[in-house]
């Protein structure tokens, strides 16, 4: 469904950010890209977004295609038509909108009445109904979360990229908003690809994972077999092998050493 | 006690065109983060197409109305595509150089154009007048108040009604939030440049109506510096107050206290208002959840 094949990004014309970096996601599955900070996977899915020249940024090369369509370097209201929407790092919804407003506001795109969608929201996010008139700037984290996934859902994705839904938030609504992904990946057939920092839960929700580290891919297979790889359980998952503690000069020593590449 | 209501219903009024001529600002300032400093000369050209359209060229004054406000809409349209887009991701102090120089830009050419010397508004707005409360009230003032107040609902309504509106405000919100909804920053911006272009003709036309077409004009738009610094610069309650404090100010120290004072007291306002809310009245507060 999605092809990214060895793009090269590059922002402010010299600091490379991706290196050939090549990933699939295949049409109703979810997919996650995991990786350290800096690693470039808010990057990527700026890129595929189109938002990268908002930010000084530019495929240099490679060639990002959706559903066999090439998508790379058009217009990001043009992409978001396509059936690809994303939603954000660190939730940006419209403060000083109210909820219901911010709702509209995604479906920009949409033909005709938007009430069916609305009503749609609604229901998988019943916590948004109550507050419907409320400017949106005042509400909890959790429910800014689920009103910036709400806010792409009006969008009709085929797509959906999430950045760190779990950023800032408390454990258990962390799992809420997961599972909310979940029944959209599997209620709606939308599929996901989704960048997380917390691995452990990216993993059990992902059918496939990538691994990402300085700029290109280093390590992908099925989610479960990347949740046994004992590389992946040490530096993502915080497992280790003899499953009991080690000096944190170990740590330090093996990972100076261990690259994928 | 008359004197009182005369001068608050002209303050008013005053008030009102000013609001109008404001809204074109906020409109941009809102959708676009730009202060154009070449609003008042908006108003100036619109006025003169008003009178060439009319006087000139002959047409029935509802033609030429309209007429001027394409005119006032492809103005905008054009200085937001010609000279600020460009300009997008540039330094502000940039983009404000150039609505300087747009401003002087402007005019020049309604010099060059139209020449300096002052013409007589087309009396399409009716001359008589009304008594309220003893006052005598021009019906060119009854109309100044009864557009704005039109303007003002149309533009509610489009804020908080229509698809466009809204994307219009989430642009201003977060930009790339809204790209991400499928939303085009750029059509935004021509859709604000066009309607602060049309509320400037509208602006233009009651100001005309009142003082003649010439250069001064412009000269009333920049008032809406006073008006947007006192409501605030992004608010369109704020532009509506701030158009009514300083039309009844400029009127009051006209008629009590006179001696040109009156042309002063609203860049007074502007720096006590500056020195005390710097974000204006009704300036949007940044949201900050703790």
């Amino acid at each position: 469904m999605l092809k990214v094949e060895n793009i090269e990004v590059v922002y402010d014309e010299v600091i490379l950010v991706l290196r050939g970096l090549s990933l699939e996601v295949a049409e109703g599955k979810v997919v996650a890209l995991l990786g350290s900070n800096g690693a470039g996977k808010s990057t990527t899915l700026k890129a595929i977004s189109g938002l990268l020249p908002s930010e000084d940024g530019e495929i240099t090369d490679g060639e990002i295609s959706f559903r066999d369509r090439p998508i790379t370097g058009s217009d990001a209201a043009e992409i978001v038509r396509r059936g690809i929407s994303q939603v954000l790092e660190g939730r940006r919804v419209f403060e000083h909108l109210t909820t219901d407003e911010n709702l509209r506001a995604g479906g920009h795109t949409r033909d005709g009445n938007l009430a069916a969608g609305l009503e749609q929201v609604y229901d998988y996010f019943p916590a948004l109904a109550d507050r419907k008139t409320q400017t949106a700037g005042y509400l909890s984290g959790g429910e800014q979360q689920m009103l910036a996934i709400g806010r792409a859902l009006m969008t009709e994705p085929q797509l959906m990229t999430l950045d760190e839904p779990s950023l800032g938030l408390a454990p258990r609504l962390v799992t809420e908003i997961f599972e909310i992904v979940r029944r959209l990946n599997q209620e709606l057939g939308t599929t996901i690809l989704i960048v997380e920092q917390n691995a452990r839960l990216a993993l059990e929700i992902a059918d496939y994972a990538y691994i990402m580290e300085n700029g290109r891919i280093v390590l992908d297979g099925d989610a479960r077999e990347l949740a046994s790889n004992p590389d992946v359980q040490e530096f993502y998952l915080g497992v280790t092998e003899s499953g009991g503690r080690r000096s944190y000069r170990d740590v330090k020593h093996y990972r100076r050493r261990k690259r994928w590449l | 006690m008359e004197q009182f209501i005369q001068l608050t219903v002209n303050g008013l009024a005053d008030g009102a065109i000013l609001t109008l001529a404001a809204l074109g600002f906020v409109l941009i300032y809102k959708a676009s983060g730009v202060i154009n400093f070449a609003q008042g000369f908006f108003l100036a050209v619109g006025a003169y197409v008003l009178w060439t359209a009319i006087v000139e060229v002959g047409l029935h004054w509802t033609l030429g109305v309209l007429v001027a406000l394409a005119v006032g809409a492809l103005l905008g349209i054009s200085v937001e595509r010609l000279l600020l887009r460009p300009l997008v991701g540039q330094p502000i102090i940039a983009v404000i150089m150039v609505t300087i120089g747009l401003a002087q830009i402007l005019e020049a050419s309604i010099d060059l154009i139209w020449g300096t010397e002052p013409r007589t508004f087309p009396d399409f707005i009716p001359s008589g007048a009304v008594e309220v409360l003893g006052a005598r009230i021009t019906e060119g003032r009854l109309w100044a108040l009864g557009l704005t107040a039109l303007a003002l609902i149309a533009f509610g309504l489009f804020f908080t009604r229509s698809r466009q509106g809204i994307a219009m405000r989430a642009v201003a919100d977060d930009q790339q939030a809204a790209m991400v909804m499928g939303i085009s920053v750029r059509r935004t911006y021509a859709i604000a440049w066009a309607l602060a272009g049309v509320s400037a003709v509208v602006g233009g036309m009651l100001v005309a109506n009142l003082t003649g077409v010439s250069q001064s004009v412009a000269g009333f738009g920049l008032l809406v510096f006073p008006v947007v610094i006192l409501g605030g610069l992004d608010s369109v309650p704020g532009a509506v107050v701030g158009g009514a404090i300083i039309g009844l100010l400029t009127s009051y120290t006209g008629g009590y206290i006179g001696g040109g004072l009156q042309t002063v007291i609203p860049y007074i306002a502007l720096v006590a208002i500056l020195m005390v809310r710097p974000y204006g009245l009704f300036g949007q507060v940044r949201i900050e959840r703790v």
